[in-house]
């Protein structure tokens, strides 16, 4: 159902909808003083009853999340906020941080209120330079009034906020990769456990959470917890609230979209994106970053014995709404909920082509079946691509992938694997076409 | 001759330093602070400057300046351009954009123009592929591209 929401995006339209002045009068930092006022435990209920799912692909619930924090702590806790937003597809934080950059202050005040932090670092991709400008003027300009440092609102709980920048690694937007990162190491992913909320950043409980679910934690202490999930259509999937959506590639007007939890492809990709360029047919899309599996639209939704799919079964999967257990149920993944639409002019084994030359170039290296893998994986396809591929080949496609995914410190490894697997069924007789005629039937081109 | 900041740098250090809890937390914002005082790249004089600010081995610094892309190991041309081409730019005529640059400045990406005024990359995607195709030029993004805005922005470089 498409519902817009403009809890995020109501700056968005404002020339100067990224300062202080234009935020409080939306009403700014009224949630952080209330928050401050609450108790600890009151404030992680009200996010636990949102039902907020991790917005940064993983779409674990952020109010649980924050219990896994310790009670009582000797050591300093942080909050670690993650911007390095570098997953192909996905440009949806990036808004947030140039057009609404006090609501990411804001859920930091709160963030760290919930988990007993008394410093929050915002860990943004050294590319976003004017993300990161408008964010140090945002904390700027709320220390300055008070919000921020030993008083926030004259209450007694120290909060201190920091922008840290990486240097163009995708492998860091891995949450232990993006705290090796912070601590100023090679971004490598570390084994888990200990997980963050025991070990984490400097040696210390920490909370990762992606911007955008940082900064919708303003609007839930606002509202409540309850309401905030209601607006969702999935809450019974426990999938509440809103979110901002994005959809990128062959559609005639992509952009980010805020609207409430529920959306499916098809309002997404018609109604936001305004339909495939040239009102050409849709071949496939790719529903939140590159690392989901893509989709195509004659695939059906197909979940016996669930109740809560009779509405959905035997239709497409682009009449499914977008939530983290709907698109796992039917074999698929929800990632950032920002999609990627491919028309029939897109040529799909140019597309993975593309795609793993990325994951090859974006290993970190550390383990043999990935660093290894997705260079195999990027000369197959090269040959497929030049037609000097055999069919032997096409099928070591499925092979190398299937022996990356879970044997690997990172879920990169899996990240990487999903499109190989996904592309080469769904697209096998292209594939085919390229091993056996060089692909004289396909468009040859990633342009409409 | 060993390298060093002016004295505003080195304020912008101290107030770097004083974020994080340990002074190795800093190595990258001050890699960047310090690649933007070297024309553009981290010498070794870089690496042992910041290790000796930091208290770290010049190992450290060297493999952390190894491990992340931005950081430039030789000296880049006085300025960067890095074309995305990741999937929904190249879905949107990111081939085309790169080709239309390599020609104009008459190099392969991954090159510097004879006269050392623009190094010309690749990039992976950089969170605009709403507004793709799309390339950075320094610090600035420049989307929805065409040939002919592509045109604009280098002659402005290439005059510069
Ligand atoms: C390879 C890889 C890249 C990732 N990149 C990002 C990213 O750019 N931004 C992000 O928020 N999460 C990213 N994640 C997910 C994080 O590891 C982590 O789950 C997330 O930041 C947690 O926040 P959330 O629970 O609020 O979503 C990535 C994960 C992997 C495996
Ligand atoms: S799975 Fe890949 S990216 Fe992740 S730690 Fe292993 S080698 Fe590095
Ligand atoms: S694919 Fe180019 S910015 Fe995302």
């Amino acid at each position: 159902m498409l519902q817009k929401t403009t809890f995020l995006s109501h700056s968005y339209a404002k020339p100067d909808g990224h300062t202080l002045a234009a935020y409080e009068s939306a009403g700014g930092y009224k949630n952080a003083r209330k928050a401050l006022g609450m108790s600890r435990d009151a404030v992680v209920d009200e996010v636990k009853k949102a039902k907020i799912r991790g917005r940064g692909g993983a779409g674990f619930d952020c109010g649980t999340k924050w219990t896994f924090m310790p009670k009582e702590s000797k050591k300093p806790c942080y909050l670690v906020v993650n911007a390095d937003e570098g997953e192909p597809g996905t440009f949806k934080d990036r808004t947030i941080m140039e057009r609404n950059p006090h609501s990411v202050v804001e859920g930091c005040i709160i963030g760290c209120f919930g988990i007993g932090a008394h410093a929050a670092y915002i860990y943004v991709r050294d590319e976003l330079h004017l993300s990161k400008e408008r964010l140090w003027a945002a904390i700027e300009e709320a220390r300055a009034k008070g919000y921020l440092g030993q008083k926030p609102f004259g209450l007694d709980y120290p909060v201190e906020v920091y922008v840290q920048t990486g240097a163009g690694a995708y492998i860091c937007g891995e949450e232990t990769a993006l705290l090796n990162s912070l601590e100023g190491r090679r971004g490598e992913p570390r084994y888990k456990p200990p997980f963050p909320a025991q070990v984490g950043a400097f040696g210390c409980p920490t909370t990762v959470n992606n911007l955008e679910t940082i900064a919708i934690v303003p609007t839930v202490i606002g509202m409540g917890g309850e309401a905030f999930c209601k607006l969702s259509t999935l809450a019974e999937f426990n999938d509440g609230g809103s979110r901002l959506f994005g959809v990128s590639g062959h559609v005639k007007t992509p952009g980010v979209f805020e609207c409430s939890v529920g959306l499916t492809l098809r309002e997404l990709i018609y109604d936001l994106g305004g339909g495939i360029l040239g009102d050409k047919r849709l071949l496939a899309v790719i529903p939140g970053g590159s690392s989901c599996p893509v989709m195509l639209p004659e695939e059906l939704v197909n979940v016996p014995g669930d109740p809560r799919f009779e509405p959905y079964n035997g239709k497409s999967v682009l009449d499914l709404p977008l939530g983290v257990e709907t698109f796992r149920s039917v074999g698929g993944m929800l990632g950032t909920c920002c999609a990627i639409v491919l028309s029939e002019d897109a040529d799909p084994v140019l597309a993975l082509h593309n795609l793993m030359r990325f994951y090859r170039h974006e290993s970190c290296g550390q383990c043999t079946p990935c660093r290894e893998g997705c260079g195999w994986i990027e000369r197959i396809l090269d040959k497929i691509v030049e037609g000097r591929a055999t069919l032997d080949e096409l099928d070591q496609l499925h092979r190398i992938a299937s022996d990356i995914t879970g044997n690997t410190i990172c879920a990169f490894g899996d990240g990487a694997a999903q499109p190989v697997l996904s592309f080469v069924k769904k697209f096998r007789k292209q594939f085919e076409d390229y091993v056996l005629t060089g692909g004289k039937s396909q468009t040859k081109k990633l342009v409409a | 001759m060993a390298f060093s900041l002016s004295a505003e740098q080195e304020r912008e250090l101290g107030r770097i330093l004083s974020r994080y809890p340990n002074k190795m937390a800093a190595t990258i914002p001050v890699l960047h602070l310090c690649q933007a005082a070297n024309e553009n790249w981290v010498s070794d004089d870089v690496i042992q400057f910041v290790a000796d600010k930091l208290e770290v081995g010049t190992a450290h610094v060297k493999g952390v300046v190894t491990f992340y892309t931005l950081f430039n190991q030789s000296k880049p041309g006085k300025h960067q351009v890095w074309v995305c081409r990741t999937l929904s730019c190249a879905l949107r005529g990111a081939e085309g954009i790169l080709h239309h640059c390599e020609k104009r400045l008459k190099i392969h990406a991954g090159e510097t123009t004879a006269d050392g005024k623009v190094t010309l990359r690749t990039a992976e995607c950089l969170a605009s592929c709403g507004s793709a195709p799309m390339m950075q030029v320094d610090k600035t993004y420049h989307e929805n591209l065409t040939t002919e805005r592509v045109d604009e922005i280098l002659d402005r470089l290439i005059a510069d």
